[in-house]
């Protein structure tokens, strides 16, 4: 009996290859290269990646094998965690990492009901807490200067702030530029058109370099806090506009109905438009959050450490130079990962709002 | 009827125009307390945008529209008590997707009445019951047919307890077979005793529930009366013709 299914799921499989690669000579043909270059492909990278690969040993003599050298990788690993954040100290950012972490958790796992809690903590605690902690200069902590701060932990820091503040206000934004109301319109628009034709890059720069010129004398103003309000206000003008193309494939009747039963303006946009606005937008938000995640690294030209920055750093190290391909591969899988995880986690939120309609 | 006390809805003298086009064209009307009104006419005849004003959905640009004592004016407030004291139903349903049937009934008692989610539930559950669809109550509406949906936005106006209800179209975009179930909890609603004011092309409904039919042409109201008369002996040249027109088709 068993082999009788066996045998039928060969003649099914063969027929599946008869059908789908060798249905003319020109396709088998076709199918035969593809499948040679792709072994070749596959084999050549499996062998650099692992196979000739060295995980063991504390510097660049272990690496003789002609593959990767992930040592080089192995004892970098805590300068690209950390950047060059004091060791004694490193509790510090792994305890807001973990913090980070169960918040995140949280707001998979509370019911509805203690949310509003959960949106203090995560909006206004938080963040105040978390900077008071890794900056260092309360709680009778050593301080830790921002231009320390960095790898890993840097970036997840300026991409977090990036996307939690841009996706509250990229709302606000969306509003205030379908406002009746002429000042706040006009200020919506001006506001949303200037940030967006300006180049990532720019706003750092200005951020850094210029911001400064402006302050008064003797007040300071940490740099690292200034390239993160640039960053937020940054995405949150992109975000304004994936709200707006969501606000506008609302039906008219939705609005109508809403005021009908007597909500007002806030009201029908708190419970009535906007949770049909942001769900039918959500491709958009995540590509945004994508976007502004990889985006990042640019925090490295206004010379900041974030994992890209910190990698370019270690290649140029005289005892690992050549390594350069092990770092980069290191820090794009380290992306793709978190890229990945989001855009997965923004394909089952799509599912999980789907109601039938 | 002309006893002041009564009169719940007055509209006088209002104007309306949409850029050059004239759609409201010197309306008067008091509806009485409880009385049930039809109003019918031509597509672009102004009936919709008039029972529109009643809520404020479009704004009248002159005249006066007096709902249960209060002046529909700029005044936010004013217009958002009118509108709590007023419920609508629309032609094209305009559930909110996203809530199910029950949260959908007990959103604005919650936010507007600041009923508590207890009462607010039972009292939506009530009223699913009265359009007899309380076993959906946990589904969505794009899981609904047209006519289930129709009737739960009866029930969802309901649920903010208004004294007056407007209907615009409330069967015009219903396949035929589902119009009558619609049509029945109107009925139902208007043996109540609720001020109902109906734009709807259903003269079977008209003749049975109406104390008076208003026919509109070109925004303007050309008769009023009786649905006996005015079916039956119009009075005005426009009114016969679209009368044989409909009753031709």
């Amino acid at each position: 009996m068993q082999v009788m299914t066996q045998d039928s799921a060969i003649k099914k499989s063969i027929t599946w290859c008869r059908e789908n690669l060798f249905s003319s000579p020109t396709n088998g043909l076709a199918t035969v290269i593809l499948l040679f270059l792709l072994i070749k492909f596959i084999t050549v990278v499996a062998s650099w990646l692992f196979f000739n690969a060295t995980f063991v040993g504390d510097n660049r003599d272990a690496c003789n094998q002609g593959g990767a050298c992930w040592v080089f990788i192995k004892t970098r690993i805590d300068q690209f965690i950390y950047g060059f954040y004091p060791n004694a100290e490193r509790w510090r950012v792994n305890l807001v990492l973990a913090a980070f972490a169960s918040t995140i958790g949280f707001w998979f796992f509370t019911a509805n009901k203690s949310k509003r809690f959960l949106g203090f903590w995560t909006f206004l605690l938080f963040p105040i807490l978390s900077w008071n902690v890794l900056r260092g200069s309360n709680f009778s902590l050593t301080s830790v200067e921002t231009a320390k701060w960095g790898g890993v932990f840097l970036t997840l820091m300026v991409s977090t702030v990036g996307i939690v503040c841009s996706l509250p206000l990229g709302i606000i934004l969306a509003l205030g530029r379908q406002s009746k109301m002429p000042a706040i319109k006009t200020i919506s628009v001006l506001f949303i058109e200037l940030w967006r034709g300006v180049p990532l890059i720019t706003v750092l720069f200005m951020s850094s370099v210029m911001l400064p010129l402006f302050f008064p004398e003797g007040v300071q103003f940490d740099k690292l806090l200034r390239a993160l309000i640039g960053v937020a206000l940054f995405s949150s003008a992109y975000m304004a506009e994936v709200v707006r193309g969501g606000l506008q494939a609302i039906p008219k009747g939705q609005f109508e109905a809403a005021q009908a039963i007597g909500l007002s303006y806030w009201q029908s946009m708190r419970s009535v438009i906007m949770p049909q606005a942001l769900k039918m937008v959500i491709p958009g938000i995540v590509n945004t959050f994508i976007g502004l995640f990889k985006d990042t690294t640019l925090v490295a030209i206004i010379g900041m450490f974030d994992l890209l920055g910190i990698i370019q750093a270690a290649t140029t190290d005289p005892d690992w130079l050549g390594f350069t391909l092990e770092g980069y591969v290191f820090a794009a899988i380290f992306f793709w990962l978190c890229c990945y995880t989001m855009s997965k986690y923004s394909q089952f939120l799509e599912r999980k709002l789907h109601t039938g309609h | 009827m002309n006893d002041k006390q009564s009169t719940i809805v007055k509209a006088k003298d209002v104007h309306k125009w949409y850029g050059e086009f004239h759609v409201l064209n010197s309306i008067n009307l008091d509806v009485a307390k409880g009385e049930k009104i039809v109003i019918c006419g031509p597509s672009g005849s102004g009936k919709s945008t008039f029972i529109r004003c009643l809520n404020r959905l479009e704004e009248h640009q002159k005249g006066q529209i007096i709902i249960d004592g209060v002046e529909l004016t700029n005044d936010l407030k004013g217009i958002e008590k009118i509108r709590r004291e007023v419920g609508m139903v629309f032609q094209s349903f305009n559930l909110f997707p996203h809530l199910t049937i029950m949260e959908n009934l007990c959103l604005a008692p919650i936010w507007v009445r600041k009923t508590p989610k207890k009462e607010a539930e039972a009292q939506a559950m009530e009223y699913l019951n009265r359009v007899k669809i309380a076993d959906q109550a946990h589904k969505f509406p794009g899981q609904l047919s047209g006519g289930q949906q129709q009737r739960v936005a009866i029930a969802r106006a309901l649920c903010m307890n208004p004294r007056i209800m407007l209907f615009d179209e409330p069967t015009s975009a219903l396949d035929p077979e589902m119009i009558k179930e619609v049509l029945d909890v109107m009925i139902e609603l208007a043996h109540s005793g609720m001020t109902m004011l109906c734009v709807t092309h259903e003269m079977g409904f008209a003749k049975t529930i109406a104390d008076r039919v208003v026919f509109m042409d070109k925004g303007e109201i050309v008769e009023v009366n009786s649905p006996e008369k005015l079916f039956n002996s119009p009075q005005n040249e426009r009114t016969k013709l679209f009368l044989d027109q409909i009753l031709l088709h």
